[in-house]
């Protein structure tokens, strides 16, 4: 079914759009909001929706979407989770955090739980080295890390929605 | 010499402090004021009086940054703010975004005015959802009193601020890939010349500054030009001002803090970062993002330049942390925030780590980048696998110096050094890992 936004998501598209110029460069924040509104994925369907809103080809959106980390080019779990392995992060444990989150959810990073609730990765660098180590969950950072926090944080989304 | 300030951190860590009234309270918006009270000339003039060299890792003087932008406005000009920090080590933007929002937009009035725009862009990396919030809370707060839109403290010229937001991509805190980002482009840098000043956003005249650069803007205005540039140990050198500094890794009390200019590696690892965890001994720093050269622990200042003088033959602990004086000792000051590691750290593991995130973070672009962080990075994970040969070991300098100077942007550069200073620096320990599979070395990067 082709994709299409509702009312709300509808009016702030338009005022994303007001923003610059021209229509083009509504592309990334417009991804982002279909994104949200698509499960959290781009799926074909957004991209032509995306294309024909901003009168861009829809070669032009892919190339976007498989250009940046945070398009999900396939449906994630409901919650994702983002753990930082770059050197400040991995100089305070953060390695061993992956391993933890490995175990404790039963997938390897990249992977989603059976249940399709949670999809682990690790990050690139969250630029809060000074709280590392750090994780992603959702929109949320959570920083000072310890494996009682990380079980806590996660037990918290596997009891939850 | 540590001499802290709180031109920038005076609201970390209290309530609200990202809301305007907290920041009005504490004297926020009398820069802007000043400024506007100002020719365009005479604001330029001030910025370059305080030296404030860019914050984003470049180093390059804001005032003259400014003054490089068409004098006469013929196409819209735009300001574009950097936030799409993520180098590793560096955490220093975020803290502003999220705590002091209000100076950023306070900071883009000038700086908009300062080369003739109307509108700022502020580019903030997806990742970061509070700072969006926050700064978007500040631009709703400071449109409803009227401080942005038509007549910002009753001065005909208008200034609008909105945030952007990427899409996670280390590539777009490039300033050339983050104009392309911005315009809804796939975040790859362009060849410059054309240089945004005379071809950027939207193929109009632009400024690119990083966030704490145009965060300090109403400070420079507050005290003046000249006032602030001498607060700092470095005014001779042209490096004015305070700044924040971060300090990460094996540190006791990792974080961030304001300081005046002239601020050793020593004051930031031993007095203000506490000293080394789990009292160890000091292995290596790498000064400003991972993009620096790495630095042992008893490394000695040899520069040939003359204003050096006084440094050489010293502990590179004890040289201030400078641009130029950096630069100009072989090394990078990059963004202030160092990483500490302590020896109880596998160098080996730790340059792996580091061309992992080149490797990962590469846009594809140019050859020599694309391919030789990936096989930087493949060699590397023979070595720590103990597979690797010491010709292997000798490839990694000959393919980091194949990517030196022969790509479109500085990352090539950035991924590069610390390849170069790591095989130089800690070539003993790799050729362990060659012999005997890391036999000597710990196999941590954690304590």
């Amino acid at each position: 079914m082709a994709f299409a936004l509702n009312a709300e998501h509808e009016r702030q598209l338009e005022d994303i759009l007001s923003r610059y110029p021209n229509k083009m460069a509504a592309c990334i924040p417009a991804l982002h909001l279909c994104q949200e509104a698509n499960e959290n994925w781009v799926s074909e369907d957004v991209i032509a929706f995306v294309a024909k809103r901003l009168d861009l080809s829809t070669a032009h959106v892919q190339g976007v979407v498989t250009f940046y980390t945070l398009f999900n080019q396939k449906k994630p779990g409901r919650h994702q989770v983002w753990v930082c392995h770059t050197l400040s992060c991995a100089l305070r444990g953060a390695e061993d955090l992956v391993k933890h989150c490995e175990k404790r959810l039963g997938v390897h990073v990249g992977e989603t739980t059976k249940d399709g609730r949670i999809t682990l990765r690790t990050a690139e660098c969250l630029a809060a080295c000074g709280t590392a180590p750090v994780m992603q969950v959702d929109k949320r950072y959570h920083e000072n890390l310890t494996t009682q926090e990380v079980d806590r944080i996660l037990d918290r989304l596997i009891a939850g929605g | 010499m540590i001499k802290l300030t709180n031109y920038l951190s005076h609201s970390y860590g209290k309530p609200d402090s990202h809301k305007l009234s907290a920041y009005e309270a504490a004297g926020g918006y009398r820069g802007v004021r000043k400024a506007l009270g100002m020719s365009r000339d005479q604001v330029i003039d001030e910025m370059k009086k305080a030296h404030v060299r860019g914050r984003g890792g470049a180093g390059f003087d804001c005032g003259t940054k400014w003054s490089f932008m068409p004098k006469e406005v013929k196409k819209p000009h735009y300001l574009v703010i950097n936030a799409d920090e993520g180098e590793p080590g560096t955490f220093k933007d975020r803290s502003i975004m999220e705590l002091n929002p209000h100076s950023l937009v306070e900071g883009c009035i000038i700086g908009a005015y300062a080369i003739g725009a109307h509108a700022a862009y502020i580019y903030v990396r997806d990742e970061l959802h509070l700072s969006k919030e926050r700064l978007w809370g500040a631009i709703h707060e400071a449109r409803a009193k009227g401080y942005l839109g038509k007549t910002p403290f009753g001065k005909d010229y208008e200034v609008q601020v909105y945030v952007h937001t990427g899409a996670g991509a280390y590539i777009c805190g490039e300033e050339t890939a983050l104009l392309n980002s911005l315009e809804g482009r796939r975040g790859e840098p362009r060849l410059k010349p054309p240089f945004p000043a005379q071809y950027g956003a939207f193929g109009n005249p632009s400024t690119v500054n990083n966030v704490e650069t145009i965060a300090i803007a109403p400070t420079v205005f507050e005290v003046g030009g000249d006032e602030f540039s001498k607060l700092s140990a470095l005014h001779g050198l042209n490096d004015g001002g305070a700044r924040l500094f971060g300090v990460s890794g094996h540190v006791k009390k990792p974080g961030l803090y304001e300081a005046a200019v002239g601020l050793t590696l020593r004051d930031l690892i031993y007095d203000l970062g506490g000293g080394i965890l789990g009292d160890r001994q000091l292995m290596a720093v790498i000064p400003g993002g991972s993009s620096c050269p790495v630095h042992l622990a008893d490394e000695i200042v040899n520069s040939t330049d003359p204003r050096l003088e006084p440094y050489n033959g010293k502990p590179f602990l004890d040289l201030p942390l400078g641009v130029d004086t950096f630069r100009n000792a072989g090394s990078m000051l990059g963004t202030c925030c160092a990483t500490v590691m302590s020896d109880a750290t596998d160098p080996v593991l730790a340059l792996h780590n580091v061309m992992r995130f080149y490797r990962h973070e590469s846009c594809g672009q140019c050859t020599p980048c694309r391919e030789g962080c990936g096989w930087i990075e493949r060699i590397l994970n023979k070595i720590v696998d103990g597979k690797g040969s010491i010709v292997e070991l000798d490839q990694i300098s000959e393919i980091a110096s194949d990517i030196t100077g022969n790509t479109i942007c500085a990352f090539g550069d950035g991924a590069a050094q610390p390849a170069l200073a790591f095989v130089r620096k800690f070539r003993k320990q790799l050729e362990d890992y060659v012999h005997t599979g890391g036999k000597s070395q710990t196999g941590r990067l954690t304590l």
